[in-house]
């Protein structure tokens, strides 16, 4: 399962850059999210796929063996969260940004470099 | 005892500064006095130098230094030997009257508490540069008498002109300044002491053979910057937008000669080598024609005053370049000389632009009954620079032509470059005093008037000081010239300066040679102006205007540059990040560890295959659904389906996470699509399409290839095992993910809640703004539709 997991991360990855790759802003969004799926499930593999055991260390014993690791979960579990949070940010900038700039097209969004900007003076 | 005169010493350094300090009150308190009070320092500061004299005469330098930064052997030491003192006094002499004109000169200037501040700031610079024993002192000082030059000169900064010269003069003189950083460090690095009298006078050159090529050249940079040498005597001349006083005083008698301090400092390093004297002299000889031939050409007094200068400059390093004992001998006498000398001629140019609203020789004449005082001063001035005895400037001449010697060819040359541009500066001095002030009256754009006693007292001193040398000269020659000479080369100089004429000697009769050849080039100035005129008409670029397209031209790149790599497209800095990523990734697997190879596929279960195909299914219609509702649902189903492969591999609580953002992220990207106006597909030409596809799939495979590489190696489980094995004795949390998250790494898991919370706010912030904007923003022609 292991390798066949890595064959589906690289799946992920790359419908996550073609997205990004994108000029409509709301499929960078998504894209982003796709890629967020893709880097926990990479740090989870990395981790091995050793026992379906959930890391519970029984009642009545001090340590458990043959269990998951437990550290890619924790890993994890911090960057879903703030993969969420950052999904939720960039959702909303993408809202505002459209209403703003009437446009989805990264390429029109340009109030912060606009096109043709003035050259610098050639003076003192 | 002797502590505390080291500290008094130093002290005495920062008077100028302390000074500078108070100016600006100090003009404002007292008015146009403020000038005269305010040379009580630069007045007290001469008193002590001179009372130095005899003690350095005599042939015992003062050394005296404090520890600046004791961890870095820095100390802060100053040597006062008969360069740096006959340099003090220039300073501080004529900068006392300096002071006391300029109050008078801005006199109802709104900014003359600024400009006294400037000029007090410098001369405590100035006086640090030829007084500091440590290369670091002197590279501080240096650089701050180029920034009091920028300030001055840009002084009336309004005027474009103005900003531009001050520009000029900060852009040169400040190369000049990191060569001499570069110098100086590398002559630390060989000598290992930043002590410049200790590395002046030891051999260590002729040891590090090697570093002699690049100190030379760092330190010529430097003083060619400097004191303005062909070609970087563009500056200079530009210097004159600056108010006269700053002109008379930074632009001809002290900070543009720190070049030739700084190579008379370094002479008994670095001279007496081919290298030292075809370079000095050929920049020196070059920049003494040129400045001297093109002074002939300017109508306007500073800029005749200001070429003549360069080609003063230029002079003294061409006598620097000889080096022998009438050379250090001449080169002490020119500096006093022309110190004084060009310091009351120009101060009498402001004189004169004060009292006639002009300063064009072909425009002004018979001024001699008007402004008598000035036109005496101007005499005295003029008649030392064309080098009449009994006068400074003669003295100076008759022991320069004595340097040369007639050994060889390339030495007459040098006596006929050193005799044609005094010849010329003879001619451009009779220019000075006769244009402006003989023959008849002419109408000028005010009634001429002479200046007040505060404007001539200076310019009469210094004239008065080149003649009553006649009544001094033993005083003159062993306790002035003679103790520069000597710490020039750092032996007591034979050489003399005399009023004994020997005429079965050259000199004297090159100087009658000097000045019937000036004479005869007065006679014909008005042809050799109109000369050079056409001249400067055929040849239209100048050293000036390759300043502006060097300085346009950097513009002009930097410009270009910051458009090719921020032009502001996100599609192409993606592009750029993806492709940096694809290269870090298959770089190393290529190169270093090679690929993975095929992976043995075990047999997965129906359930791991469900899991599987959901997720690869979700991902690919997340790319390929052409509605918006199917974006969507596939975005949940892989999303669920990474649920669902946590679940099957002991990870409920990621499981249970990742269902809740998922559905979560769902119903947030539904309620924002609706709101949105979006076309469904993704409309991408052919060859992005192409392009983006193929970069995806790179990078894909990359990771995917990264991952099996992973696999192949062996795990190291240390850590997990740490923390499967203490979960409970030391944190007393049976669910061992949690306890890692709130326990052994709770400081990250603070981390993100922070990271939460911001995105909260920020979330907030966002949705607030909206809703505050009740007249919504003009509408333009939606823009979404013609990318589509």
């Amino acid at each position: 399962m292991e390798a066949a997991l890595a064959l589906l991360i690289g799946l992920f990855i790359a419908v996550a850059i073609y997205l990004i790759l994108s000029r409509a802003l709301i499929r960078v969004v998504i894209g982003i999210v796709v890629l967020g799926n893709a880097i926990n499930l990479l740090i989870f593999v990395a981790g091995r796929l050793t026992s379906a055991t959930p890391p519970i260390v029984p009642p009545g014993m001090d340590a458990a063996l043959g269990m998951a690791n437990p550290l890619p979960q924790a890993l994890i579990l911090t960057a879903i969260v703030i993969g969420f949070a950052m999904f939720a940010y960039f959702i909303v900038l993408a809202l505002r940004a459209y209403q703003a700039t009437d446009a989805d097209d990264i390429n029109h969004m340009r109030l912060a470099e606009p096109e043709g900007e003035p050259r610098p003076p050639l003076e003192y | 005892m002797e502590l505390s005169f080291d500290i008094f010493a130093v002290l005495l350094l920062l008077v100028p500064f302390a000074a500078a300090l108070v100016a600006p009150l100090a003009s404002q308190a007292m008015g146009k006095a403020a000038g005269w009070v305010l040379a009580l320092v630069p007045a007290a500061l001469f008193l002590n130098f001179l009372a130095m004299l005899p003690g350095v005469a005599a042939g015992s330098p003062v050394m005296v230094g404090i520890d600046w930064v004791p961890m870095l052997e820095l100390r802060l030491s100053l040597l006062v030997d008969g360069l740096s003192l006959v340099f003090a006094l220039a300073i501080t002499g004529i900068g006392t009257f300096i002071l006391a004109y300029s109050g008078a000169y801005l006199d109802g200037h709104p900014q003359r508490g600024r400009f006294l501040a400037f000029l007090l700031l410098f001369m405590g610079a100035m006086l640090g540069l030829v007084l500091s024993d440590s290369l670091v002192a002197l590279f501080v000082f240096w650089e701050l008498t180029s920034v009091a030059s920028f300030l001055l000169i840009g002084f009336d900064h309004e005027r474009p002109a103005a900003r531009r010269a001050a520009m000029q003069a900060l852009v040169v003189t400040a190369i000049g300044g990191l060569s001499l950083m570069a110098g100086g460090v590398l002559l630390r690095v060989i000598s290992g002491t930043w002590d410049i009298s200790a590395i002046a006078s030891s051999p260590l050159l002729a040891e590090a053979g090697w570093a002699y090529p690049f100190v030379l050249g760092f330190i010529l940079l430097a003083a060619f910057t400097k004191s303005a040498q062909w070609p970087f005597h563009f500056w200079l001349p530009g210097a004159m937008e600056a108010p006269t006083p700053v002109s008379a005083y930074l632009h001809s008698a002290t900070m543009v000669q720190a070049g030739i301090y700084l190579l008379a400092r370094f002479s008994p390093l670095l001279a007496n080598t081919p290298y030292w004297q075809i370079l000095l002299c050929g920049f020196g000889g070059i920049t003494l024609l040129w400045g001297a031939l093109v002074a002939l050409k300017q109508t306007d007094l500073k800029q005749l005053l200001a070429q003549t200068t360069i080609a003063s400059l230029g002079l003294s390093v061409l006598l620097l370049g000889l080096g022998n004992d009438h050379a250090v001998m001449a080169v002490a006498a020119y500096f006093i000389a022309h110190a004084l000398y060009k310091a009351a001629l120009f101060l009498v140019a402001g004189i004169i632009d004060h009292g006639t609203g002009t300063r064009d020789i072909t425009v002004l004449g018979g001024l001699r009954d008007t402004l008598t005082i000035s036109f005496i001063a101007a005499a005295l001035g003029a008649l030392s620079m064309f080098g009449v005895p009994p006068f400074l400037g003669y003295l100076a001449k008759e022991v320069m032509y004595a340097a040369p010697g007639t050994a060889d060819g390339w030495r007459v040359a040098v006596l006929a470059v050193m005799v044609a541009g005094n010849a010329l500066l003879g001619a451009a001095a009779l220019a000075i005093i006769i244009r402006p002030f003989m023959g008849a009256l002419k109408p000028t754009p005010q009634p001429p008037h002479e200046g007040g006693f505060t404007l001539w007292i200076g310019p009469i001193l210094f004239g008065l000081i080149g003649l009553a040398v006649v009544f001094a000269i033993g005083f003159y020659d062993q306790s002035i010239a003679g103790p520069m000479a000597s710490s020039i080369v750092r032996y007591k100089v034979e050489s003399h300066v005399t009023y004994a004429i020997d005429l079965a000697a050259l000199p004297i009769w090159l100087s009658v040679a000097t000045w019937v050849l000036a004479l005869l080039v007065y006679l014909r100035l008005d042809a050799l102006r109109g000369l050079l005129l056409a001249l400067e008409r055929r040849f239209s670029w100048s050293w000036d205007k390759g300043f502006d397209q060097a300085l346009f031209g950097l513009i002009r790149l930097a410009g270009a540059w910051t458009r090719f790599f921020h032009h502001g497209r996100l599609e192409q800095y993606l592009i750029i990040a993806v492709a940096a990523l694809a290269l870090v990734l298959l770089l190393p697997l290529t190169v270093l560890n090679g690929w993975p190879s095929w992976p043995a596929f075990r047999p997965m279960q129906f359930y791991e295959w469900g899991a599987f195909a959901l997720a690869a299914a979700g991902a690919v219609i997340v790319v390929t659904s052409r509605t918006r509702l199917g974006t969507i649902v596939a975005l949940g189903i892989q999303g669920l389906a990474v649920a669902l492969i946590f679940l099957m591999f002991g990870a409920p609580d990621l499981a249970f996470t990742q269902l809740m953002v998922e559905v979560l992220s769902v119903v947030i990207l539904a309620l924002v699509m609706t709101r949105l106006n979006l076309s469904a597909n993704d409309p991408r030409p052919y060859e992005d399409w192409l392009r983006d596809g193929s970069l995806a799939l790179v990078v894909g495979v990359a990771m995917s290839a990264l991952l099996l590489k992973v696999l192949e190696g062996l795990f190291d489980s240390r850590l997990g095992d740490f923390f499967a094995a203490n979960s409970v004795p030391l944190a007393h949390g049976r669910n061992i993910v949690n306890v890692i998250l709130v326990d052994f790494r709770g400081l990250d898991t603070l981390g993100e809640i922070s990271v939460v919370m911001a995105a909260g706010i920020a979330v907030l912030a966002l949705l607030k703004r909206q809703h505050k904007r009740e007249t919504p923003a003009p509408k333009r022609p939606s823009r979404r539709k013609e990318a589509a």
